[in-house]
């Protein structure tokens, strides 16, 4: 991966220093908790369970990919292959009964980490009444109050300022609970994540901004669009500790994330996490892929991709290739429903093109 | 007219030269650049991918990086840094990928772009063209397929220019940008590559068969605030912009109506004696736009012909536009003002 080749900087000087000597410790404290212990010590249904959750990302997002390529999902549908361990190593440690969640469009893999059934995210996908938001959302607007999964949305960057004000509102009602808020190296540009970096850090919100850093913010690479490509330092200048997390592998993804949920529900502000990670696909489904290798790409998906990684662990640990072969069957099964529930279920009756505008009908 | 554009355009050529408005539009911008030093185009992926729609393709290449750039996605900073650009003398040309993002520019342009001539006593101007794809018709849901032009119409200190043809694209555009206020140019998405009849299940129709694909090589403008008339009549006006134009167009025909289509192609300024003089002949007044319809630019003109035609008129003005609803995802056919809306509103007005 391109990233690899950064240099590393943690501050020399600062290794080993307590808070008492080091005025700016806070700021990389977590960093230094999470290098001690860098893999979750995952016990084997968790293992388990993170393998499949990553491989039904997968299947869908290939599924939607070819529902696309068929006519049946139109418009636009960016699809999460390749970054699966980030969503799955952070939504597993989220306390799913206080904590909230937003993200961009690319948001297929954040609905399916919290288990929401399959079949009504492909419907929302095709645009069918059945769908998660009745088919007015589509790809890109997704929601689950159940999972205070707060979508979902279209505009590059909006998500940000809407997670500081969940995190508000978790801070004012004291229900302990903390806002995941996902955004793109790309959408790390807009001038709304430093404002709200600002109030968080400022006000102490419990709140954890999450890079995800796919190199790519559509045909531009983070070094055309970005003077700080370390986008875990982006929050320094607010006193907002920062932590550069490989996000190819789930155990390190979910290491981290232990480490920051704490420090958050401790009452002591925001944390910004990078994940480095990479996006197989295009940047939505008409992407002739001119900016980047064929070779990037495959060289990404050989050595680093994350379902793969967490197979090999697997095998050490004794798993046999027929077992995981048996999962991947019942997955691909559960994925097939999905796309025949959302090809044969209904469009919405036009009469729905007015209901959910404003609080009265029209 | 770029490389790249450029051998695509002649391999369709039989001596005429006949382009799509994408090819239009990177061929204005293209002779824009080589013309004066002080334009620049921005925006993001605009300089080495090209733009999202291939406007900017080539022009990168052919003119250098530090005229032709990618920005961050950073809306409300591409806006006030062209702001700035042009009050500095520069005639920045910045493009907002879709109509759907410019919200965050929005403060830059109404509270700077749009009143520092005024403020200033024209000490200070802005010279910008704000390129933006808008409207519908590509299943693009609530935030690829907006048309928000009337936000901009209702700024004073802002133009808003809307091509509908290859060759208006291209000779707007050199105006717009040659132009000393700041302009607002909205490329209506659905016919960069063909017009639109408004059958969404008909086969696309591709621009070299249309009479208004024929662009000439070089220079040359089309003055702001002139509407075209696509086709004369004296049954009733139909005044549109942008992809309407098209629908309306193919309505009447297959109607067999004797309606005179009027292309405002800028809506501020407006040429509103156009207008005047076609709405009194005809006494009857069809508008057509894509955008919502409370408070859009369809109430500014049936407000314009009611105060200046009342006398003249034998039918109330008739509006057909998109529905008070966000832009759907699904239903996007029902929601969009087609021929079967645009048929009724025919029917009602010559009925009167
Ligand atoms: C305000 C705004 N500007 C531009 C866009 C168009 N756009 C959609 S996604 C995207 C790239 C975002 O890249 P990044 O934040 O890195 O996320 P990724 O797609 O890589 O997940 C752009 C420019 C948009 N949706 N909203
Ligand atoms: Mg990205």
């Amino acid at each position: 991966m391109a990233r690899t080749a950064k240099t590393r900087k943690t501050p020399a000087g600062n290794k080993g220093k307590g808070p008492a000597e080091d005025v700016d410790f806070a700021l990389h404290s977590l960093q230094e908790a999470f290098e001690k212990a860098k893999r979750y010590d995952a016990s084997e249904d968790e293992l388990l369970a993170f393998y499949r959750q990553m491989l039904l990302i997968r299947r869908f997002e290939e599924k939607a990919g070819q529902l696309y390529g068929l006519g049946l999902i139109g418009g636009f549908c960016h699809l999460y292959i390749g970054q699966e361990a980030v969503a799955i190593g952070l939504q597993s440690a989220l306390d799913n009964d206080r904590d909230s969640v937003i993200t961009g469009y690319r948001d297929h893999g954040h609905m399916l980490a919290y288990g929401i059934d399959p079949k009504v995210i492909m419907a929302e996908l095709t645009g069918r009444q059945a769908g998660i938001s009745k088919g007015k959302g589509g790809s890109m607007h997704m929601f689950s109050t159940e999972h205070k999964f707060y979508g979902g949305h279209g505009i590059v960057g909006a998500q940000v300022a809407l997670g500081g004000g969940l995190a508000l509102a978790h801070k004012y009602n004291e229900d302990g609970g903390l806002c995941l808020a996902y955004f793109g190296d790309g959408a790390a540009n807009q001038g709304q994540v430093y404002e709200t970096f600002n109030m968080a850090s400022l006000w102490k919100l419990p709140i954890v901004f999450v890079i995800e850093n796919n190199q790519y913010a559509m045909g531009t690479s983070t070094a055309r669009s970005s003077a700080e490509t370390e986008f875990h330092r982006r929050g320094t200048a607010f006193r907002i500790p920062g932590m550069d997390v490989n996000g190819m592998d789930v155990l390190e993804v979910r290491a981290a994330a232990e480490v920051a949920f704490k420090h958050v529900r401790e009452g002591m502000g925001p944390v910004l996490m990078e994940l480095n990670t990479y996006r197989y696909r295009g940047h939505s489904m008409s992407d002739p892929a001119k900016y980047r290798t064929r070779e990037e790409v495959q060289d990404i998906r050989e050595h680093k991709d994350p379902i793969e990684g967490l197979k090999k662990t697997l095998v050490e640990q004794g798993k046999s290739e027929d077992d995981l072969k048996a999962i991947d069957k019942e997955i691909r099964k559960i994925v097939a429903e999905a796309a025949d529930f959302a090809e044969n279920s209904p469009e919405p009756e036009p009469a729905e093109l007015y209901t959910d505008v404003l609080v009265e009908g029209y | 007219m770029s490389t790249e554009t450029k051998a695509q355009a002649a391999s369709e050529n039989g001596g005429e030269r006949r382009l799509n408005m994408i090819e239009a539009i990177n061929d204005a911008l293209d002779i824009m650049l080589e013309k004066d030093p002080d334009v620049i185009v921005m925006g993001e992926d605009v300089g080495y991918f090209g733009g999202v729609f291939r406007c900017t393709a080539g022009l990168q290449k052919k003119h250098g990086k530090t005229r032709v750039f990618d920005t961050p996605i950073s809306e409300c900073g591409i806006i006030g840094v062209a702001v700035g650009m042009g009050a500095y003398g520069l005639r920045p040309v910045p493009e907002i990928q879709f109509a759907d993002y410019i919200y965050p520019g929005l403060d830059q342009l109404v509270s700077e772009a749009a009143r520092l001539r005024y403020r200033s006593a024209t000490e200070y101007i802005a010279p910008m063209t704000v390129r933006s794809p808008f409207g519908g018709g590509i299943f693009g849901g609530q935030t690829h397929s907006q048309s928000p032009e009337a936000l901009f119409t209702h700024v004073s200190g802002l133009k808003t220019v809307i091509p509908s043809t290859p060759y208006d694209a291209k000779g707007l555009l050199i105006a717009s940008i040659e132009d000393n206020d700041p302009v607002i140019f909205f490329e209506p998405k659905r016919i960069y590559n063909g017009p639109f009849s408004g059958y969404y299940d008909k086969p696309a129709e591709p621009w070299k068969r249309h009479a208004q694909s024929v662009v000439p090589e070089g220079y040359y403008r089309i003055p702001l605030g002139e509407a075209r008339t696509v086709a004369e009549g004296e049954a009733l006006t139909v005044l549109a912009y942008g992809t309407m134009v098209h629908v309306a167009e193919s309505v009447c025909r297959e109607k067999g109506v004797d309606a005179e289509i009027l292309d405002l192609r800028t809506l501020v300024p407006l040429d509103i004696e156009a207008i005047e003089r076609s709405v009194e002949k005809t006494g009857r007044c069809l508008i057509v736009h894509e955008a919502t319809r409370t408070s859009g630019f369809g109430a500014e003109l049936s407000a314009l012909v009611t105060e200046r035609c009342f006398y003249h008129l034998e039918a109330p003005v008739e509006r057909v536009t998109g529905f008070d609803t966000p832009y759907p995802h699904s239903l996007e056919w029902a929601y969009f003002p087609g021929p079967i809306r645009i048929g009724e509103a025919i029917d009602k007005l010559l009925s009167e």
